[in-house]
Order: structure tokens, then sequence, then C-alpha cells
């Protein structure tokens, strides 16, 4: 058999060396891509801090018009038992220019009852106005004291950098005085 | 041996074996030749090394005694305060010291602007200066955080939640950042954790600037280029002996910080220990991030703040190719020359609006500033540089700097 080859290689140059220098290449690769991902997710939140952790809650010591605060996942929640007037004002806006459209029915299960998750959505500072000594910003929910974003009484953004509302959490009511918040 | 101020039998024995002295003596020796006109704006390089070595070094020492956990990090740092012997002056040396090296760091780069040390041949070297100032800022705020007060907490939750700004993957990622579901345990111990690395990380990044540094040679007032012998001078003794010049003014306005006012450029809410409910009623960050913050308050919408303080820093890798101008040092530039000073002011503008809360005649004084912050970069370095006339350059740095006369007697 006549060969033009080079020694243990192919017509088109390529050698058993370059197909070996491919192979360790490529699966070194694929060790290297396997162990990064551990090193990556180990830092995403551990089976504890993920272990859904809910608060309850006797909501029947909230008078009309106040409100409290209670910690759920980390993160302030707040509970607010609103006025028929702060009600009233939250459906009515339902019609006014919203820069996250939202209905205040859609944001509630019991209309009296206002329930949040307390993070500006913005950069994750608490809004003040939960106490009745707290400003509430220009539409009467909360305001953001470290850009200044205004909050409706149905938690929406109004005014200022929050790009959206105010979250809802998960939560439900498990008789009329007590509700579990995750 | 290449050396020939090694004489001594038993450094000659080490230097065959390693030329450690040879290499000392081309870096920053005899053998290294500098610009014989550098002014003392050319020392603040070497002090922001000594700031470096001075934070590793405290740092080290405050790392025996911190706890980087929830539950004891702030104790533990009145525990510094109060208990461990010399604590607090390593505390405040460090705390200080921080402030400090941004100091000699900003007039550092402000240099680098003014006399034009970005420009052919030293591009990559301005590179790895703004990789090593990107490196700082990432330090400085997670060493921030570790005391665990009310500031620490909040600035922490306000630069974590820059990352919600990115679409679709922002709160994945900032979920990952932060180990859990907002600011929390896991994030203050993986912060300790790079706060400790990131100092090496920019010591190596020195290394490499330093390494370029060393190629293309300094840069010097005049902006011209080295042409012989007679514009330099070597490194050693005239520069080590000029840098430790500077090495003293540093020392004695760190010692005047640390004993005298060492509070002065912190927050009194840092003393109050980590709130998740309650927000202070004026987050603000340290004073060297002042103009960016005010940059990222300066646009009404929160993907668009973050993208422009992020530009605000990147824009400064793009400068070596938006100065059209030839010439290198401000000096000879009559029309730029004034716009530098004018960019100074803005910065200083941004520092304040940056200080202030974002309501009233601030916002409006930050949109300017932020504005003519990019044009200038921008509008002012391509146009300037265009059509400005700049003054006649003197023949070299020798020429200039012993008077024509002597060194015409010198050809």
């Amino acid at each position: 058999m006549t060969t033009t080859t080079p020694e243990g290689g192919h017509e088109d140059g390529a050698t058993r060396r370059d197909f070996l220098y491919i192979a360790t290449g490529a699966m070194s690769a694929v060790g290297a891509g396997l162990f990064v991902w551990p090193l990556v997710d180990q830092m995403n939140p551990s089976a504890d801090v993920l272990a859904l952790a809910s608060t309850e809650l006797d909501i029947s010591t909230i008078e009309v018009g106040q409100a409290i605060t209670v910690m759920w996942r980390g993160k302030p929640v707040f509970v607010r038992h609103r006025t028929a007037e702060e009600i009233a004002t939250a459906i009515t806006d339902d019609s006014a220019s919203l820069p996250d459209v939202a209905l205040d029915a859609d944001r509630v299960q019991k209309a009296e009852w206002l329930i949040l998750i307390g993070v500006c959505t913005h950069l994750g500072c608490v809004p003040l106005g939960q106490k009745s000594t707290e400003v509430k910003g220009e539409f009467g929910g909360w305001f953001c004291p470290c850009h200044g974003s205004h909050y409706d009484t149905s938690g929406r953004i109004r005014k200022g950098p929050a790009p959206n509302n105010l979250g809802v959490p998960p939560y439900i009511f498990l008789d009329d005085s007590h509700i579990r918040i995750g | 041996m290449s050396n020939p101020g090694v004489t001594n039998q038993v450094m000659q024995w080490v230097e065959t074996r390693l030329p450690i002295f040879s290499f000392i003596n081309h870096s920053v020796g005899t053998e290294y030749p500098t610009p014989r006109n550098l002014n003392y704006w050319w020392s603040l390089g070497s002090i922001a090394g000594v700031a470096l070595v001075l934070q590793i070094v405290t740092g080290i020492v405050l790392a025996m005694h911190y706890v980087p956990h929830a539950d004891m990090a702030f104790e533990s740092v009145e525990h510094i305060m109060r208990d461990v012997n010399y604590g607090w002056m390593m505390r405040y040396l460090h705390s200080n010291g921080a402030s400090l090296f941004f100091v000699a760091v900003y007039i550092h780069m402000f240099r680098g602007l003014y006399f034009g040390s970005y420009k052919a041949p030293r591009e990559l070297l301005w590179w790895f200066g703004i990789l090593i100032f990107l490196a700082m800022m990432a330090t400085a705020f997670m060493g921030y955080v570790l005391p665990w007060g009310q500031m620490s907490f909040w600035g922490a939750t306000v630069i974590t939640n820059m990352f919600t700004a990115i679409p679709i993957v922002g709160e994945a990622v900032t979920t990952w950042l932060w180990g859990g579901y907002s600011v929390a345990g896991p994030t203050l111990q993986r912060f300790f954790s790079l706060h400790y690395l990131l100092p090496f990380v920019i010591f190596a990044l020195m290394f490499i600037h330093l390494w370029a540094l060393h190629t293309s040679k300094s840069n010097n007032p005049l902006g011209i280029d080295v042409k012989s012998e007679k514009d330099t001078l070597p490194f050693h003794p005239y520069f080590t002996t000029k840098d430790l010049v500077g090495f003293g003014v540093f020392f004695i306005i760190l010692a005047y910080w640390v004993f005298f006012n060492p509070n002065y450029m912190g927050h009194p809410d840092n003393y109050i220990p980590a709130n998740p409910l309650v927000t202070p009623a004026h987050i603000v960050p340290e004073w060297y991030f002042l103009p960016f913050y005010a940059i990222l308050r300066a646009v009404p919408d929160k993907l668009g703040g973050v993208a422009l303080m992020l530009g605000a820093i990147l824009i400064l890798f793009v400068i070596p190719w938006l100065d059209t101008s030839r010439v290198r040092s401000a000096t000879f530039r009559p029309i730029y020359s004034k716009f530098f000073w004018i960019f100074v002011v803005n910065g200083l503008i941004l520092g304040w609006v940056g200080a202030n809360p974002a309501e009233g005649s601030f916002i409006l004084i930050g949109r300017i500033a932020t504005a003519y912050y990019f044009a200038h970069f921008i509008l002012v370095m391509p146009i300037v540089g265009w059509f400005e006339k700049p003054k006649p350059l003197p023949d070299s740095i020798a020429a200039s700097v012993l008077g024509d006369d002597t060194a015409k007697e010198a050809k």
C-alpha cells in the first residue's frame, strides 16, 4: 500500500496527537465547568434559609387605621388595617395613571386588610408610614426616605424612582383574626 | 557581576543564584531612569502603595479579633475598640487609612488626567489603574459592611439592590449575592471572605500597573518624551528621597485623623447595631462614593441610574481615544486646562449633591453636574483637542529644566 500521509496521520494533515490534544482540552473544559457550578451555587440560599419559613399572627388587636410590622424571611411585612376612606381612595385610584398597573381588589383578600412586603422596590429600604407619626407620602400610603418613592393606600408606586408596587406576600386567613404569611 | 553595586561576597553569592539585587536596582534603583522634572504630584502613586500596605497590615491584625457573624460582628468591633490592646488604633488606622488611600488615588487619577498620562503609549497602564480603582471600591464597600451597624446594613442593602435593576436575571443574581432573601448573616460572611481576598488582588494588579509603568516609563509635567540621558535622573537616590518626603506628609495627615478626629469621616448611625426593620432617615455612602451616588440618583429610572453610575467609571477606559489632542500635558493646552479645572469643580459639586438628600434644587443641580461629567469626556475631550492650538513645546526636558543655554552647551 502506497502512502503519502505523514506517519500515523491522515490525508488532511491531522495526526493522532491532534486528536489527543483536542480530546484532553475538551475533557478539561467539561471538568472545569462541572467544578465551577458548585463553587457558584454554594452562594445561593442554603437549605435552612430556603426552608419555607412562615409567620402566623393575631390581627384582632390591630385597630382600624393601625398598622404593624412583622418579620418574614428576614424582611419586614406590613399589615395595615385600612380605614373605609383609605379603601375608597385605593379603589378610586384604580383608574389613575399608575406606573405599575394593578387593581386594589387584586392586591387584597379582604379589603380592610392590606398585607405587603415592606421593602421599597427601588433599592430595598423600608418605607415610612407604619406609625401614625411617620410621613406617609403624597398618596397617604408609604414614603421611602432613601430616594423619595411615594406609595398609595394600596401600596402601589405613584411617584419616585421605584419601578414596581410593594409586593404582596403569599398569605391565608386561618380564621377571622389569624393569618399565616408564607 | 552585572550589578556594580553588589560588592559584598554574600550578596554576590545570592545574586548569582537569584538576581534580586539587580532586579531591585533595575526597578527602583540607580538603573531606573526617571524624568528629572517630576513634581510632587508624582508622589501620590507610591503614597497609594504605602496606603495599601498599611491597609493590609492593619486588616490582618483586625481579622485576629473580629467575628464575621451577624450576632457577634458589632460586639466584636466594640471589643476591638475597648478591650484589645491598641485595638482602637488599629481600627482607626484601617478606617481612616481607607479614606486617605482614596484621597491619594483620586489625586493620582486627576494628575494623570491633567498631564495626559493616559495617552499612548500608556493606555494599558491607565487601564490597570482603573481596574485597581474598581477593586478598591468593591473592597471598601465590603469593608464598610463588616461592623454590621445601621449604615453597614442599609448601605449593603441599597448597593446590592442595584443588581435587581438587571433585566430578567436581576432578582436571581441578587438572591445569589445575598445567600438569602435579604442582606443577612450569609451576606456578612461572604463579604468578610472577599474583603480579605480583594486587597491581594489589588496588590497583584498594582504589580501589573508597575510592570506597565516600567515598560513605558513615567510621564512628566511637560508631557514630552525622554529624548536623552540628560532628561533623566536615576530613581535612587533622587526619587526615593522625594517619595520619602511624601510618605512623611502622608503619615502626618493620617496621624491627625487617627488621633484627633477619628470618626469625622464615618457616620454616627453606624454605632447603632444593624436593624433590618428600621431604615435610617438619610442613607449616605462614605465620602469617596458620593459623586457616583449623586449620578445614581440623578436619573429617575432604576436601571438608567445604575447604568449611568457604572458608565461614569467605565468611560475612563476609552479616554485615551476620546482625547484627540497630540499634546499630553494640559500645561501647554490653554483651553483644555480651563476645562480640566471646571471638571474638578464639577466633581466636587457632584460629591456635595451626593451628600445631601435628593430633593428640591439638589435634584436639578445633580442632573446638570451629571450631564457635565459625561459631556467633559464625550464632547470637551474630542472637540477641544481638535481645534485648540497648543503652546509650543520645549525641545527637551533638560532644555526646559536647565535652561536653553545649558542644554545647548551640553550639545
